[in-house]
């Protein structure tokens, strides 16, 4: 049988409780959402804390999707499938319903949340690529209600390693909507519900004449962190979409990633898969963006 | 740490560790055998129960964190005598064979019928994606979850008739 070291459960009743709770307890308290990732470590002695917080009860407070005209806001506690469900996010950003379909199972997107993952900072994962896609924002609050934002790329600082410190927390995360944009996402896996073999999101902004006004591409599990890779987005600006562009952004992803070959597969191969999905993303964003 | 929670229509209440498992809490300290216990990392679902109407894995879901909660577990999909449809087609299609992985699909199945009354072969094996039969019993998963659907319906279709 397989259980947790012992532990002190508390309940949070607000965020800021929570953070006073995180600033008392210091580094031997955790956070615990969904609980999905960070369960099965504890079971394993991979992470052992003497304090787990337990913030399910504030889903009311961070369970969210608010679509607004410049920006799309999301509550940390927004579950998987408050995301795929929601036909506002889809219109909003068709990449999150692609990846919410393929994320875990059904019953697992019952409980697991888009901070969760986020904070969870597995290389593999799949709301990491989407966000980077995005541009997203992430919204730390600290003691005293005081808010930073983070880019996604501060946001991730390593493996399994995030922007928030002791005595903080991730309450929301900011999507910029911008005008002319398509979006979408695609992942290979072994079986259903699987982690990523490779996975990448792609986004792409149409200026008014049909040229690309703003490209971005994120993939999953070919490096220490889900990634944009800026010179994709160099190489496709104010170009006209094609197959031969998508092609270029492809051979880019390629040899911009650090796959490392495992029980998934080769490095070659998810170099492979890196180049093939890119242009299979970027292809279906324009079509979305022009739709 | 004390945990009180409605389990299958009964208020609860126990001391626990805060570690505990919800699968555990149900079988060990309850007495709720019906709730399998497989993979302990989420992967099997043998041990999907409901908190409050949602299917989760018991095994990933601390007892404590269902305090002030409802859980269902297999054991209170029945009506007294009356076997819901989804144990009743499981019966007629042979949904089980060795019966290790069917707590967790019935609860699964009874979830998606009270969401999407009408299926298709495709949803039902979506809605069980997470979940493993090693008899590889899929086919008649899904065709007994198909006859719990068909018989709802015409049992609908006779109570309306009569009202």
């Amino acid at each position: 049988m397989q259980v947790p070291a012992p532990f002190e459960y508390e309940r949070a009743t607000s965020v800021d409780q929570a953070i006073g709770l995180l600033e008392r307890l210091g580094s031997s308290a955790r956070l615990v959402a969904g609980g999905h990732s960070l369960l099965p470590m504890m079971k394993l002695r991979l992470a052992t804390f003497d304090y787990l917080i337990d913030i399910n009860p504030l889903h009311a407070e961070l369970g969210y999707i608010r679509v607004g005209a410049g920006e799309v806001r999301i509550g940390a506690l927004t579950r998987h499938r408050e995301l795929l469900e929601s036909d506002e996010l889809a219109a909003a950003f068709p990449i999150f319903r692609d990846a919410e379909r393929v994320i875990a199972d059904p019953v697992v997107r019952n409980r697991g949340t888009l901070g969760g993952s986020l904070c969870q900072a597995d290389p593999s994962e799949d709301l990491s690529a989407v966000c980077t896609t995005l541009d997203a924002s992430c919204v730390i609050r600290g003691p005293g209600g005081a808010e930073r934002v983070v880019s996604m790329g501060e946001f991730h600082v390593g493996p399994y390693e995030t922007a928030v410190g002791d005595g903080e927390m991730l309450t929301e995360v900011r999507l910029p909507v911008r005008p002319g944009g398509g979006s979408a996402y695609v992942k290979v896996e072994r079986r259903a519900g699987d982690w990523a073999v490779v996975s990448a999101g792609a986004a792409v902004w149409l200026a008014p004449d049909g040229t690309i006004a703003d490209a971005r591409v994120g993939l999953a599990a070919v490096g220490p962190n889900t990634t944009g890779i800026p010179e994709i987005s160099a190489a496709l600006r104010g170009r006209e979409p094609a197959e031969k562009l998508y092609e270029q952004a492809g051979a880019i992803a390629a040899r911009s990633c650090d796959p490392a070959t495992d029980q998934r597969g080769s490095a070659d191969y998810k170099r492979h898969l890196a180049d093939e999905l890119t242009r299979r993303t970027l292809r279906t964003a324009v079509a979305r963006a022009r739709s | 740490m004390q945990v009180t929670m409605i389990v299958n229509d009964a208020e609860v209440t126990r001391e626990i560790e805060g570690r505990l498992l919800l699968v555990h809490f149900l079988r060990d300290v309850l007495g709720l055998t019906g709730t399998h216990w497989g993979c302990d990392t989420s992967n099997c679902g043998t041990c999907v129960v409901w908190l409050d109407g949602e299917p989760v894995k018991s095994c990933t879901v601390l007892a404590a964190m269902a305090g002030g909660h409802e859980v269902r577990t297999v054991e209170g999909l029945a009506k007294g005598a009356e076997l819901d449809p989804i144990q009743e087609g499981f019966m007629q299609c042979h949904g089980l064979q060795c019966g290790f992985c069917t707590p967790g699909m019935m609860m699964t199945c009874r979830a998606l019928l009270d969401k999407n009354p009408d299926p298709t072969d495709a949803e039902i094996r979506e809605a069980i994606s997470g979940q493993i039969c090693r008899c590889t019993g899929y086919s008649t998963i899904v065709r007994s979850v198909r006859w719990a659907s068909v018989h709802e319906a015409a049992a609908a279709q006779t109570e309306g008739a009569q009202a």
